[in-house]
């Protein structure tokens, strides 16, 4: 019997330095370290970490080059079923997903999957030149145009497959970078934007994928005359799921209120947290975030780096926070502080119409609701108040109506979300959507794996017709 | 990149650019906004759509130095390029949707601010062409900061300049030039105001008296002027709404104003920081 080596550990910025800097929190494995934790891999004949990807990269097959050292190789067993492992490696619930599902993980602790997919990628980054890759035995002035709306996870998936099948893909972005979620909502500290983000998408113009920034469809241009007045002949609408939610309380219009969106787009897609930046931001001394996902997170540790003191405001417990685990424990290892069973029930202001206090009601946890989470109730007389300069609200979002407004025989659900099958086909022929667009905000290797199906199900749609 | 074809300053802080951005001219309609980044380290500023040609491919935008990002703007010279040019945003007019039957009856009065008279323009050339009666009120503080006069002259019936100094025109603001011109038996059925918030709040009480409906474009704060960042939120009605995808043209009786111009304040001490930087 082989002796267990323990879960070798990842080297991370002290949370007393990272707590006032921007760089990234996690440094990653070096080589010897990627090493030493692949070999810890059983290499399972049924690996159920393959089953639980939603995008089914073969994990043990890319561990066993890793453990010989063999990076390369290592990185195109990942590329043959994930384009962006450097981002996945990165901002993936491994913990519910690869990792979760691990063997390991019953007695003791999982492979640290994501770390590994993390390492392979970061000494992978080909830096080829935009375009350079032809795609695979396509007689590329007669390929038939695709084109893909927005340059978010689900997006860029479906345009890597469709490119490298030898379709001409355009992608269209709204902003004017490329990325979504990517760009404008995770932070620096968690995803590094030129280190890693703009080099994996580089990888995927390689490809010969074009972006086009600036376009916003449905008012730049709509849908209809992609197809009827640029020849696209197939459309991928993975616009996300971007609008944010407020929660309906008194209050919340008063200054120094944000969604999480504003707060996150103007630190990370407008870098507001440079000197060299104009884009303003408020964090106040004192913030208080309200939500328990992701999200939630992301803006508590954003706003603690930009000097406030943070509090976290979730109506359930720490058992039920939404938020990947180790963003709540780097979360708390920064100095966020966490007020579970809580609610706002107003948000009071100052004579000048600035926040001054968030008013709260304790909750305490009731029946199982349909998703099997207690909810919370709340407890009669507790209100109290938290003084605080600034509120940012992290509910989660809902798709934009923009497209669905703009385009005959497209149809979206109650909650926004387009109708859309198992492989992304919408009510329309010859359009099909995937990721938050279709189901509302989720993650971002679920928007990934929708948009390869959804690029498989355009391959068979253009093959056919 | 999108090229600067054409630059003129109107005033001494105030800068007309044509700007070629051929799939936003194709677009464009009346009351829309675009959305400019000068630089990589700019901000994205929300500016209304002044011009538009569809053949020619541009847009004409007019900005006023405000703070270093509108700084950034202006200090481009013709031939050079903006980093970004997004657009159309928001709804257009609403005249825009109405049938050519709706329209033959009204009278507009369009009541214009400062920089808001440049995106009166499109939409009283809009009405104009289509031989909706159309009467303009410009107002400035004096004479040299009127704008747009001559290129709003040829686009209405009537059009009445008026200055806070007297230096021209009628003596005093646009409203109560309004109030002058309707004691003298003018009838509106329409009126559109464009102009700082504070002037559009008392162009809607001045239009509440004498009982004539009134739009008003609302100029918030804005990141990316598609409904994503909630920035812009204004109660409108007593509900809260976004003026970027909601508007950015709402009825003037419904806004609540006030919230409307502290929110406009809400970076006011950071931009005064950023400005003390970059505009000496």
């Amino acid at each position: 019997m082989a002796v267990r080596i323990p879960r070798v550990p990842v080297r991370e910025q002290d949370p007393k330095v990272r707590a006032h800097n921007f760089e990234e929190v996690c440094l990653g494995y070096n080589l010897e370290e990627a090493t030493l934790e692949a070999s810890r891999c059983l290499h399972c004949k049924n690996p159920r970490c393959v089953t639980a990807c939603p995008v089914a990269i073969k994990i043990p097959e890319f561990i066993a080059k890793v453990k010989e050292g063999d990076i390369a190789g290592a990185a195109a067993v990942i590329a043959e079923d994930s384009s962006l492992p450097a981002v996945c490696g990165r901002v993936c619930p491994q913990e519910t997903q690869c990792e979760g599902s691990c063997v390991l993980g019953v007695k003791g602790e999982p492979v640290a999957i994501g770390k590994l997919e993390r390492f392979v990628a970061d000494h992978s980054f080909t830096d080829k030149p935009v375009g350079t890759m032809s795609p695979e035995g396509a007689n590329v002035s007669s390929a038939k145009k695709v084109a893909v709306i927005g340059s978010g996870p689900a997006g860029l998936a479906c345009a890597s497959d469709l490119a490298k099948w030898g379709y001409d893909v355009t992608i269209f972005e709204a902003l004017h970078k490329a990325g979504g979620v990517l760009e404008y909502g995770i932070p620096e500290f968690r995803l590094p934007k030129d280190a890693v983000l703009k080099r994996e998408i580089n990888e995927v113009k390689a490809l010969g994928v074009k972006i086009e920034t600036d376009v916003i469809i449905g008012r730049t241009v709509t849908i209809d005359s992609l197809m009827d007045d640029e020849g696209f002949e197939a459309v991928f609408v993975g616009t996300g799921a971007g609008l944010p939610k407020f929660m309906g309380i008194p209050g919340e219009n008063l200054n120094g209120v944000f969604s999480a969106n504003e707060f996150l787009t103007r630190n990370n897609l407008m870098k507001a947290f440079r000197e060299d930046y104009l884009t303003p931001i408020h964090a106040g001394k004192k913030c208080c975030v309200v939500g328990g996902g992701n999200v939630a997170m992301d803006a508590a540790r954003t706003a603690l780096r930009l000097g406030a003191d943070t509090s976290i405001i979730y109506r359930r417990t720490e058992v039920e926070l939404p938020a990947r685990k180790e963003e709540v424990h780097h979360a708390k290892e920064e100095g966020v502080d966490f007020q579970m069973l809580t609610n706002p029930v107003e948000i009071i202001g100052d004579e000048k119409g600035w926040v001054k206090a968030i008013k709260c009601i304790r909750m305490e946890l009731g029946e199982p609701d349909e998703s099997g989470r207690r909810s919370p109730v709340p407890i009669q007389g507790s209100e109290f108040e938290i003084p605080t300069e600034t509120v940012i609200m992290a509910l989660g979002t809902a798709p934009n109506p923009l497209i669905v407004n703009t385009t005959a025989g497209l149809e979206a659900t109650r909650r926004g979300g387009l109708v859309a099958d198992e492989d992304g086909r919408t009510t329309r022929p010859g359009i099909f959507a995937g990721g938050d667009a279709v189901t509302g905000a989720a993650t971002v290797i679920l928007a990934m794996g929708a948009g390869r199906k959804a690029a498989k199900a355009i391959d068979e749609y253009l093959k056919s017709k | 990149m999108f090229q600067i074809l054409k630059r003129q300053m109107l005033t001494p802080n105030i800068c007309k650019m044509v700007v070629a951005a051929p799939r936003i001219a194709k677009s464009a309609l009346p009351g829309q906004f675009l959305i400019v980044l000068a630089n990589e380290e700019g901000e994205r500023i929300p500016l209304t759509i002044s011009d538009y040609d569809r053949e020619e491919g541009t847009v004409t935008i007019v900005t006023q130095l405000i703070g270093a990002s509108s700084a950034a703007i202006i200090a481009k010279e013709e031939g050079e390029f903006f980093r970004d040019v997004v657009g159309p945003l928001g709804n257009p007019s609403a005249f825009v949707k109405m049938d050519e039957e709706a329209l033959k009856g009204q009278r507009y009065i369009f009541i214009a601010g400062g920089l808001g008279t440049a995106p009166v323009y499109p939409q009283a050339k809009w009405l104009h062409d289509r031989g909706v009666a159309v009467d303009v009120i410009i107002g400035a503080r004096t004479k040299d900061l009127l704008i747009y006069t001559e290129e709003l002259g040829s686009a209405c019936d009537n059009l009445y300049l008026c200055t806070d100094d007297g230096s021209v025109g009628f003596h005093g603001v646009g409203t109560a030039c309004l109030e002058d011109l309707v004691a003298k038996g003018k009838e509106y059925t329409q009126a559109v105001a464009i102009g700082p918030m504070i002037m559009m709040k008392f162009a809607t009480l001045t239009c509440k008296k004498l009982n004539i409906p009134i739009d008003v474009s609302l100029n918030m704060l804005m990141v990316d002027g598609t409904g994503m960042c909630g920035a812009c939120r204004v109660t409108v009605a007593g509900k809260t709404k976004f003026a970027c995808v909601d508007g950015p043209e709402f009825n003037g009786y419904d806004v609540d104003f006030d919230e409307a111009m502290r929110r406009l304040g809400q970076y006011k001490a950071e931009e005064a920081e950023e400005k003390a930087k970059y505009v000496k």
